[in-house]
């Protein structure tokens, strides 16, 4: 049972699975020119694993920026992961060890996918999450021997993940208390992505659900 | 750097089910997670179509997503959407 869940993770994680290669390539490509060498990128996808932290980080160090400012950086772009983690605690089971091992595979994609039928599903999550692991973590191994693959822009994969997160928020907007929680979070999102920093605004919208609170 | 982001970053994914585990929320806050996850999908959404280094971006992204929303409309399957945004974002940067 829970293994085919998590065949299941894997297999709607499948068409998402391209992106992490080339994005993996290209942070490989750009972490060794900041001089993070290859086995620095390896170890930081393997342990980060977050894709917008660790381009951010690098390329404050590739510009010259110091360590403060790229950790200072990736630290807020990853400050997301604690309002995702609360949203998905309930579905981790085991000994704290384990759920702290498995928490690991947690990455906006398996997070997004795992909760496509509206409720949280481990499977799903430990499938995806897995497929997408090994995916970063191979792409970024390419990146640092074979440089960038391809741009993954010139394929419109940057437009690809807005429309992954468009197709699984969209289920959740029949409820009216879902939709103006969208709402609200997309209006902090916009107003404040002009003026602080990467990553900040994500976490200031999910105050947005502050609106779900009961009486 | 990478021992600190990587270890700051573990912890971060973490917090909820090693912090929380399978606790039941009491119901007031029950219903806060609830809509987390529309909130934080939202906020991901609106980052990926016009954020850029501390400024709003507005380029070939916007038709991909336009694109994106039809097919949503449309129910069109999770993949379908993804390659229709990706295809018309890269068409519309072609020319």
């Amino acid at each position: 049972m829970q293994r085919t869940r998590i065949r299941g993770g894997v297999r709607a994680a499948l068409p998402l699975a391209l992106a992490p290669l080339l994005f993996g390539a290209s942070f490989g490509f750009l972490a060794v020119e900041a001089g993070l060498g290859a086995v620095g990128a390896v170890v930081m996808s393997a342990t980060t694993f977050a894709g917008s932290a660790q381009f951010a980080a690098a390329s404050i160090l590739e510009s010259g920026g110091g360590a403060a400012a790229a950790i200072l950086a990736a630290v807020l772009l990853n400050a997301r992961y604690v309002p995702l983690s609360i949203a998905v605690a309930p579905i981790f089971p085991g000994s704290r060890r384990r759920r702290f091992l498995e928490a690991q595979l947690i990455v906006d994609e398996s997070w997004a996918l795992s909760g496509r039928s509206g409720r949280f599903d481990h499977g799903i999550l430990i499938g995806a999450g897995l497929l997408l692991y090994v995916t970063w973590v191979g792409g970024t191994v390419l990146g640092t021997v074979a440089g960038d693959l391809l741009d993954p822009d010139a394929i419109g994969l940057d437009a690809a993940f807005a429309g992954l997160f468009l197709a699984l928020l969209a289920p959740y907007l029949r409820s009216r208390r879902a939709l103006a929680t969208a709402l609200v979070a997309a209006a902090i999102t916009l107003a404040l992505l002009p003026v602080a920093p990467a990553g900040l605004p994500i976490v200031a919208a999910g105050l947005a659900s502050l609106i779900g609170l009961r009486r | 750097m990478i021992a600190v982001v990587g270890a700051l970053s573990m912890l971060f994914k973490a917090s909820g089910p090693v912090l929380l585990g399978r606790h039941q929320l009491p119901p007031r806050i029950a219903g806060l997670v609830e809509v987390l996850a529309p909130a934080m999908l939202a906020a991901l959404v609106v980052t990926q179509a016009v954020g850029g280094d501390r400024e709003l971006v507005l380029d070939e992204r916007l038709a991909g997503v336009a694109a994106g929303v039809v097919a949503v409309a449309l129910r069109a399957p999770l993949i379908v959407v993804m390659a229709v945004a990706a295809g018309v974002a890269a068409l519309v940067r072609l020319i």
